[in-house]
């Protein structure tokens, strides 16, 4: 009955929410400040000085990687969907081997800041550096659109913040301190403050489910008699009940499932992570802990998913102000009243504040080292200038995701990270694969399985129901309708079309690519000769 | 973080990668990383889209309560979990045996310039 008042209004206590929140964004600023004093070349700024041990890479990895879509939303649509949430779950940890076993390494070994960085290595730098900055800030922005999107949903619930004006204003205020953060802060900062909210989130996620289990004797199966029993739907333990409606949802799901697993890999802000260690083999031992962290995390969300089900009850939850993201902090209150939910918020926002912040380094590295300093200053700017148009950048991207965040406020959040991860898979992926490990691969076929990606996955969207035909879509009304693409997520036609394009171009491409860059390439990415070094201050 | 500052020290601009690719070592190398990654990979997802083709097209059988309330479905999802696990500690003990060793030894014999391959640091 306590989660049934809560639901109504707004639960909790605003204040202590903010007070909590306020802790956090005090002690990670003093630390973000400690850390980055000296913070001076472009190492230092974009790779942290390559100074973090694989274990602190990887919490911030899992920081970086467990955003508030994955926290709120999952626990959220396991709440109301059932089954079909945790398929969510497991196609984001499963990912993370073609991370591990293809990529991480290599990647490490070959490239210097940026994603740009290898996929250059040995084709023509020019073209592929502005086709792989492109598809960094645009796989970025959609990210970024979804955290800032998410941050107005969460006020209303959290805050009892309701109005546009309200929720533009925490938007702001999220998106300035984040601003700071990374402009203080770099590499060095961001990674800070992704570690401590990861350990807080996995924390704080551990101690709910613990709760959740304790309340039902230990017993999963209890737990689970408990949710049906409240939901009065026995399907919601069986896959089905979202994606298993039609034909047609069914190849979405798969469609879904192949962007999930294929796009980690090719994430640039997850990429740009690996260099802030300082060898191939501090790489793998981040992406071992992100696994760890990752797939422990994603197991609590199944209890936490089905323990709001039991506890507070899907029909609460749909009720509730910010709907499905509501569950997770719902079950805060109903466990623990107002403290527990203060601690969750404060989370929460933390989760949004880390990975924005990890978003915009990455976009604003991208744009200064690939951009700026690689093709407008031809690889020569001048001293400092770099790490000086970057900081400006970072400015500029902050302003824009603000004002995004504002547009696209009330948008459906999973659906802009999906696309996210869409995008990533296939313009990024086919590109890192082949220029790691097929000789044949040319620069018309970078640029073709590149820009073909990008623009089949956008297009398809477009066309797709996400944007037109219905109430749920993005224009929000069933009398526009272009959605002549059946399915709402575009991977099963963009992915292999991408692989398929970067193939068959760099087969018809009569020019050879340098055998010299290619030996060089291979070389050093198995054997880590030459890779860049830590910095030592 | 000792060889760190020695790589640092070390020029590469000589090194004749081409010759190192084609040494038996570097081959040994390459190989050992590949039939490693490349099948464990495949296999992997191929698991994972059985189990996603299973939870969309399959669903009476992963319907099936196993014990209590748990049905196959939640079993085969934290199976996922499980082998996920398993494949990451199994391919960082193989690197750690396999890869490591070839690599380092590449590695410093070039950067020491006894690389034993005709021309390969000239």
């Amino acid at each position: 009955m306590f989660a049934f008042e809560a639901a109504t209004s707004s639960p909790g206590n605003p204040w202590l929410n903010i007070a909590i929140f306020g802790a956090f964004v005090a002690v990670t600023m003093v630390i973000v400040f400690r850390a980055s004093r000296n913070n001076k070349t472009a190492a230092d700024y974009y790779a942290a000085g390559r100074s973090f041990t694989g274990g602190q890479n990887g919490s911030a990895i899992a920081g970086d990687y467990l955003s508030a879509a994955s926290f709120l939303g999952i626990v959220g649509a396991i709440a109301l969907n059932g089954y079909d949430g945790f398929l969510y779950s497991i196609g984001f940890l499963v990912a993370w081997l073609v991370a591990l076993l293809l990529v991480a390494e290599l990647l490490r070994n070959t490239g210097k800041f940026t994603m740009a960085d290898v996929l250059s290595f040995r084709l023509k730098q020019r073209p592929v550096r502005i086709a792989a900055a492109t598809t960094t800030l645009v796989v970025c922005f959609f990210y970024l659109l979804a955290q800032m999107a998410g941050a107005g949903g969460l006020v209303s619930l959290l805050l009892g913040v309701g109005d546009q004006v309200g929720q533009a204003v925490v938007i702001t205020v999220v998106g300035a301190l984040m601003i700071l953060y990374v402009l203080v802060g770099g590499m060095k900062g961001t990674t800070w403050v992704q570690i401590i909210k990861a350990v807080l989130l996995i924390a704080g996620a551990g101690v709910m489910t613990i709760w959740v289990l304790a309340l039902n004797g230990f017993d999963f199966s209890a737990l689970l008699d408990k949710a049906v029993a409240v939901a009065e739907n026995p399907a919601i333990l069986d896959p089905g009940l979202k994606y298993g409606v039609s034909e047609v949802s069914k190849i979405d799901f798969v469609s879904l499932g192949l962007a999930l697993v294929l796009g980690t890999a090719a994430l640039p802000h997850v990429l740009m992570r690996f260099y802030t260690v300082p060898t191939a083999k501090e790489a793998r031992k981040s992406v071992v802990w992100a696994i760890w962290l990752i797939g422990i995390f994603y197991v609590f969300t199944l209890v936490l998913g089905y323990g709001a089900a039991a506890l507070v009850g899907p029909a609460v939850i749909a009720a509730a102000p910010g709907g499905p993201n509501s569950a997770a902090p719902l079950l805060a209150f109903s466990l623990g009243g107002p403290v527990l939910l203060g601690l969750i918020s404060a989370i929460a926002f933390a989760t949004i504040l880390a990975v924005v912040a990890g978003l915009t380094i990455t976009a604003a590295a991208s744009f200064a080292h690939d951009i700026y300093a690689s093709v407008v200053k031809k690889g020569k700017p001048e001293p400092g200038a770099e790490v000086k148009v970057a900081r400006r950048t970072v400015v500029i991207i902050g302003v824009v995701a603000i004002i995004g965040g504002i547009g696209a406020n009330g948008q459906n959040v999973a659906f802009l990270v999906a696309l996210a991860f869409a995008v990533a898979a296939s313009a990024n992926l086919p590109t890192i694969v082949y220029s790691l490990f097929w000789k044949g691969f040319t620069t018309k076929g970078a640029l073709w399985s590149m820009y073909g990606g990008l623009i089949s996955a956008i297009v398809l969207i477009i066309f797709s129901p996400v944007v037109s035909g219905s109430e749920t879509s993005m224009l929000k009304t069933e009398a526009i309708d272009f959605a002549i693409f059946p399915l709402s997520n575009p991977g099963i036609v963009s992915i292999p079309l991408a692989f398929l394009l970067g193939w068959i171009v760099s087969k018809l491409d009569k020019t050879v690519e340098s055998p010299e860059k290619q030996a060089e390439m291979e070389v050093r990415s198995l054997t880590g000769l030459g890779a860049e070094k830590a910095v030592s201050h | 973080m000792g060889n760190e500052a020695l790589r640092a020290d070390v020029d590469l601009s000589h090194v004749d990668y081409p010759a190192v690719q084609q040494s038996p070592e570097f081959q040994e190398l390459r190989r050992t990383h590949r039939s490693f990654v490349f099948p464990v990979l495949t296999a992997c997802l191929v698991w994972y889209f059985a189990y996603v083709l299973l939870a969309v097209y399959a669903v009476d059988f992963m319907s099936t309560r196993v014990f209590g309330s748990v049905n196959v479905a939640m079993l085969l999802g934290l199976a996922q979990v499980v082998t996920t696990f398993a494949v990451t500690m199994w391919y960082v003990h193989y690197a750690n045996k396999q890869l490591d060793p070839r690599s380092e030894k590449i590695r410093t014999e070039i950067e020491s310039g006894d690389f034993e391959t005709e021309g390969a640091v000239r």
